[in-house]
């Protein structure tokens, strides 16, 4: 016969325990199922020694077990004797395998689950949910019932695998107990998360391990870490501690080596333990299996939860990391307030309710906390996929305004890298700078100021409210954190900006509802540098979209490869072999790492039929570049060295990081002489400090390319800049505000080497006292020493990041390029640079 | 995508460049040429009696149009080093500065009514003539020395040639510590040589006669050179130690000679020219002073 409990609670960790120790304070009949011989066992199983944090600090805690930030041994020591004093009713080594109902089956009420077959078929299964009490089988047989079940199970189970080439060897890992015990070796860490940074920095603490450890991040950014831990690992690789791979993915493993795939291409480094640290996925099936339903069908969705954390079978309740929070005071606050629920509490809100509150007062409207958080879910498209819990986590990042009609909400050119959401009313888009009358209407549900987020530019368009509008603003961090672990919000997000970019694009008088069927194909690629899309001469239809990175296009000309063009980000390829039927008439390949929006070509071709002028506007197109490879392969013949020699400047201008800059100084060798009087401007046009070097640099063929910023498209100096102080200004240039705070991080990640540290030089005498009386230190930047000597004493002024910022705001525009004698001195952009034009007028 | 129109955009054009001679589409030679033109037909229409000098109400006009020429060529040194606001170029004003400087020639020569003496009046005459030509040898300079100078340093900046230079003197100080006090002694005579010393001459011409590497690395060669290298000998690696220095001071003395040449002619153009303005201010005040 098995025991009978009002609440069982499956999981000892943070959230179950807690939810354990209000029961049994509440004096409630309640089981704590724990599967080892000990509590928590995530936290048991963290390295020793390991510093847990209690983030977020502004949520309180509410629970009868305390925490705080600490070692997790004193953390779980605590615990134990809580448990214990509070009488907590622990069954160890208790397995869970299923939970089912017992009652009577719910009429109407049954569960779809998808299941995936090997052979790649899907099918439904159909599960009849019963009424409570359940029954709760172990894995040794053994069964209780219980009234209510409680899921606290978190989602350690289940750790993301590795799936390239050689992931399943042994020396891959997805754990690392104790980090004394590995001497000597090179260990690769796969994920930049907070376990995967706290478990490199653990194995890098003692030099007298010897490791050499490098931790793997796919990005340049750490959405998903603490940004204490982020901060020490960048402190750690400055001293040199560990290696930190930026955009770096695996590409395969083998014993003793790993390979990788980075913006530079392939990589092979040593390595003999892989420590894969890639995040989990909920133990979906087991949970589906108990009547559960998921928000989506997204691998990372969670359970789709009542504000009480109810799911869809009733009396069972999920809490913790399982239901899409894995911060453990939010568990802790879980467990508390759902045993509180259960016991019929029904007017107890949530630990964080006054912060959220405070955020929802100044709206139109008395709703409650709840109906807000539920009107916005519901009406914002990128929300959808979020569950309650989740909402109350997002909306502690994020800010709710209210806009009259008329108001605006962001204007042209201001700095700003937030998403907005329109949760009621709708906006208008002003999209010609001159004339505020000519607007786009933006919806509900939909999200504007998208570009912000992506590239880091200022907005693009004044956006004024067409009505009482409310909208939701997402912090930058709060969208990268939405968009990583709300996979539904990154392809809402994504398919916005894809179906804008289309349309920008493309013109031709296009609607949303025309791309309906394309975008419901598309397919966002990365490519890796130098990797083709387009093979010449293969078949394939498909469209491909450049959203970030850019391409160049090559043809085959007596079996060389030649430089055709090169494409920005926001050009399409592939037109040809659509259009024409033929198979692919040139190589298109990626200069940088970039990504690729690929549009099916049947659906595509669907479109251009309906719409006869985004044909026209496509051959125009096509024509033209047909017209530059005609006229390449025609020069080839007669000026095979000068199509040679302009292929290869193409190639060296790409290769040293044009393809991702949207402004370069560059200098004509050919005319240089050397006076240096670039840098000199440069200097006395910004306080003192030059931000170029000319001499240094790469030179093919003349063309020279100094050390000096060239704008990029996607800028790495950006990554990571604690107080957000470098922007992207109205003319596209990249610019450090004065609320930096000279760390260096800017510098360290600049590929170019073009930001330098330091203080500004004290003010020089006048130009005629120098040239008249030879007072003070002349044109240009004085030497370390004269400002030394001459700055006042007692006056230190902070080392600060110093770069180019195209001399905006000063009339006349770079003063490299107006002080140059000789005209060597040109500042381009690529696709006006790389282009035939310029084979022409080499004398070809 | 934003769109990428940035300020720069009225600077680079459709991403051709031009250099200062062909600025504008040669639009100050154009200039230049016109007043040339204006200058030799009226020149030959004026009947003035009796006959062409720098005193009549023609060479009165020549005069002043070329004084102030000069004074404002003279500024092309101010506005290089006045790094002021708005949409000017340097550029332009250097291809001005050489065109207009050029048609000097006739404006001044059709100024003096081929009237010459040895006198202040020439003496400014003369000295005019010396800058536009030692100006002449500028444009030359900045014709075809660049490449050069490109070529020549190969992507490496000037600091790291020296730096090289640094490392591998380090490297012969080192190495010689094992070999005999003789050679000890031949190596640190090119340890302690300036080997750029030798002065003015030495830097336009490249050369340096008592370059002492050269020396100790011939006298070392005369040991080594019948000795089979086994590869492990201090006194072959010292010797293939001179020799890098040997090929490093080379391309360093060619650097340091392209950029003298591209300077020198400044050492004449600019003093001369100070010169020319004090002769000028004689020669006006002299003309004045007799009237």
């Amino acid at each position: 016969m098995s025991e009978t409990y009002r609440i069982a609670i499956v999981g000892s960790g943070p959230a179950g325990l807690s939810a354990a120790a209000r029961a049994a304070q509440l004096g409630l009949s309640h089981v704590l199922l724990e599967k080892t011989d000990h509590l928590s066992d995530t936290i048991y199983k963290y390295q020793k020694g390991k510093h847990v944090m209690a983030t977020p600090a502004q949520l309180v805690l509410r629970s009868d077990m305390s925490f705080e930030a600490g070692k997790r041994e004193a953390i779980l020591g605590i615990w134990d004797e809580q448990a214990a004093s509070n009488k907590v009713n622990v069954r160890y080594k208790s397995d869970v395998k299923a939970i089912e109902g017992t009652g009577e089956a719910i009429k109407g009420s049954i569960m779809r689950v998808a299941t995936r077959n090997r052979d790649g078929s899907t099918g439904v299964q159909e599960i009849q949910r019963h009424k409570p009490p359940y029954k709760i089988t172990m894995t040794d047989g053994s069964t209780i019932i219980a009234e209510n079940v409680v899921l606290a199970i978190g989602t350690q189970g289940n750790p993301n695998l590795m799936r390239c080439p050689g992931g399943d060897l042994p020396h891959v890992q997805y754990q690392l107990d104790d980090p004394k015990e590995y001497i000597d070796e090179h260990i690769v860490i796969i994920g930049a998360g907070d376990a995967g940074i706290e478990n490199a920095m653990g194995l890098a603490e003692d030099p007298a391990q010897q490791n050499v450890v490098t931790i793997v991040n796919r990005g340049a950014d750490f959405p998903t870490a603490k940004d204490a831990n982020v901060k020490g690992l960048l402190a750690a690789r400055d001293a040199g501690r560990l290696n930190v791979a930026l955009h770096t993915e695996t590409a395969a493993v083998e014993p003793g080596w790993i390979t990788f795939n980075t913006r530079d291409g392939e990589q092979k480094i040593k390595c003999d333990r892989i420590i894969a640290r890639i995040g989990s996925a909920p133990p979906r099936t087991f949970v589906e299996q108990c009547g559960i339903e998921f928000a989506s069908q997204d691998r990372l969705a969670f359970p789709k939860l009542s504000p009480v954390f109810e799911t869809t079978a009733p009396g069972i309740f999920v809490i913790g990391a399982l239901a899409g929070y894995p911060l453990i005071k939010h568990c802790m606050n879980q467990g508390h307030d759902v045993v509180e629920f259960i016991n019929g509490n029904t007017s107890l809100k949530p630990a964080d309710e006054p912060i959220l509150e405070a955020k929802f007062r100044h709206l139109p409207g008395k709703q409650s906390v709840d109906q807000w958080l539920e009107i916005l879910q519901t009406n914002v498209i990128v929300l959808n996929g979020m569950n309650m819990l989740q909402m109350r986590e997002f909306m502690l990042d994020s800010d709710v305004h209210y806009y009259k009609r008329g108001d605006v909400i962001f204007e042209r050119n201001a700095p700003g890298s937030s998403v907005f959401a329109i949760a009621t009313g709708s906006v208008s888009v002003q999209v010609s700078p001159t004339d505020p009358s000519i607007t786009i209407p933006i919806e509900t549900g939909t999200i504007f100021g998208e570009v912000g987020l992506i590239s880091g530019r200022k907005r693009g368009a004044t956006v004024v409210a067409a009505e009482n509008t409310i909208c939701v603003e997402i912090s930058r961090t709060a969208a990268l954190k939405l968009q990583s672990s709300v996979p539904a919000a990154k392809r809402a997000i994504e398919r916005i900006s894809t179906e804008r970019q289309l349309l920008q694009m493309f013109g031709s008088g296009l609607k949303p509802a025309d791309l309906k069927e394309v975008l419901d194909t598309y397919e966002i690629n990365q490519i890796m540098a130098g990797k083709p899309v387009i093979n010449e001469g293969e078949n394939g239809d498909d469209i491909y979209v450049i959203r970030q990175g850019s391409m160049v296009v090559e043809k085959k000309i007596n079996g060389k490869p030649v430089f055709l063009s090169y494409l920005p980000a926001g050009s399409y390829i592939g037109e040809m072999a659509l259009i024409g039927g033929t198979k692919r008439t040139a190589t298109v390949r990626a200069a940088i790492k970039s990504e690729v929006i690929r549009l099916e070509g049947y659906a595509f071709k669907a479109l251009l039929q309906k719409k006869p002028e985004l044909v026209a506007k496509l051959q125009k197109d096509m024509a033209g570049r047909q017209d530059v490879n005609a006229f390449i392969e025609a020069k080839k013949d007669s000026f095979s060295g000068v199509v040679d020699m302009y292929s290869n400047v193409a190639n060296f201008l790409v290769d040293n990081g044009i393809g991702e800059a949207t402004d370069v100084l560059l200098i004509d060798e050919n005319l240089c002489v050397g006076c240096d009087n670039c840098e000199k401007a440069c200097a006395d046009s910004h306080d003192g400090l030059s931000r170029l070097d000319r001499e240094a640099g790469r030179t093919y063929a003349h063309l020279h390319v100094p050390t000096s910023c060239r704008h990029c498209e996607h800028p790495h100096c950006m990554a990571d800049c604690p107080p957000n102080a470098i922007h992207r200004g109205p003319d596209g240039e990249v610019f450090i505000d004065d609320t930096c705070i000279g760390c260096g991080n800017c510098q360290r990640n600049c590929p170019y080497g073009v930001i330098r540290m330091d203080a500004v030089p004290p003010k020089k005498p006048g130009l005629f006292n120098w040239l008249l009386f030879g007072a003070g230190p002349g044109p240009g930047e004085p030497s370390k020493k004269w400002a030394y000597k001459n700055t006042p004493v007692g006056v230190e002024k902070a080392k600060k990041a110093i770069k180019c910022d195209m001399c905006a705001g000063i009339k006349g525009g770079p003063a490299c390029v107006r002080a140059c004698p000789t005209g060597a001195a040109i500042r381009v952009s690529p696709e006006q640079f790389l282009t035939v034009a310029r084979l022409e007028r080499e004398g070809a | 995508m934003a769109s990428k129109a940035t300020q720069t955009d009225r600077l680079r054009g459709d991403g051709s460049h031009e250099s200062f001679l062909q600025h504008k589409r040669f639009r100050w030679l154009k200039i230049a040429s016109l007043i040339c033109v204006i200058a030799i037909v009226t020149y030959a229409m004026v009947d003035v009696q009796p006959r062409h000098n720098g005193g009549t109400w023609y060479g009165y006009t020549l005069g002043t149009i070329g004084f102030l020429l000069i004074l404002w060529l003279t500024t092309l040194g101010i506005r290089k080093r006045f790094m002021t606001r708005n949409a000017w170029s340097l550029k332009g004003w250097t291809s001005a500065h050489v065109y207009l400087g050029l048609a000097l020639i006739s404006v001044a020569t059709l100024h003096t009514g081929f009237q010459f003496g040895w006198n202040i009046h020439t003496l400014s005459y003369v000295l005019m003539m010396i800058v536009i030509i030692s100006g002449l040898f500028g444009i030359l300079a900045y014709g075809t020395l660049p490449q050069q100078l490109s070529f020549n340093r190969d992507a490496v900046t000037e600091t790291q040639m020296l730096e090289s230079l640094r490392s591998i003197d380090r490297q012969l100080h080192d190495s010689a510590q094992s070999l005999p006090q003789r050679y000890a002694e031949l190596v640190d005579i090119s340890l302690q040589q300036d080997p750029f010393g030798g002065g003015v001459f030495a830097r336009l011409s490249r050369r340096y006669p008592h370059c002492a590497t050269r020396k100790v690395h011939n006298l070392i060669r005369e040991e080594t050179g019948g000795r089979v290298d086994r590869g492990d000998d201090a006194l072959e690696r010292v010797d293939a130690l001179l020799n890098r220095k040997l090929s490093t001071l080379a391309r360093v003395r060619k650097h340091l000679q392209l950029k003298a040449l591209l300077e020198f002619w400044l050492y004449v153009h600019v003093p001369l020219t100070f010169a020319l303005i004090a002769a000028l201010t004689a020669h006006v005040v002299s003309v004045f002073f007799y009237w």
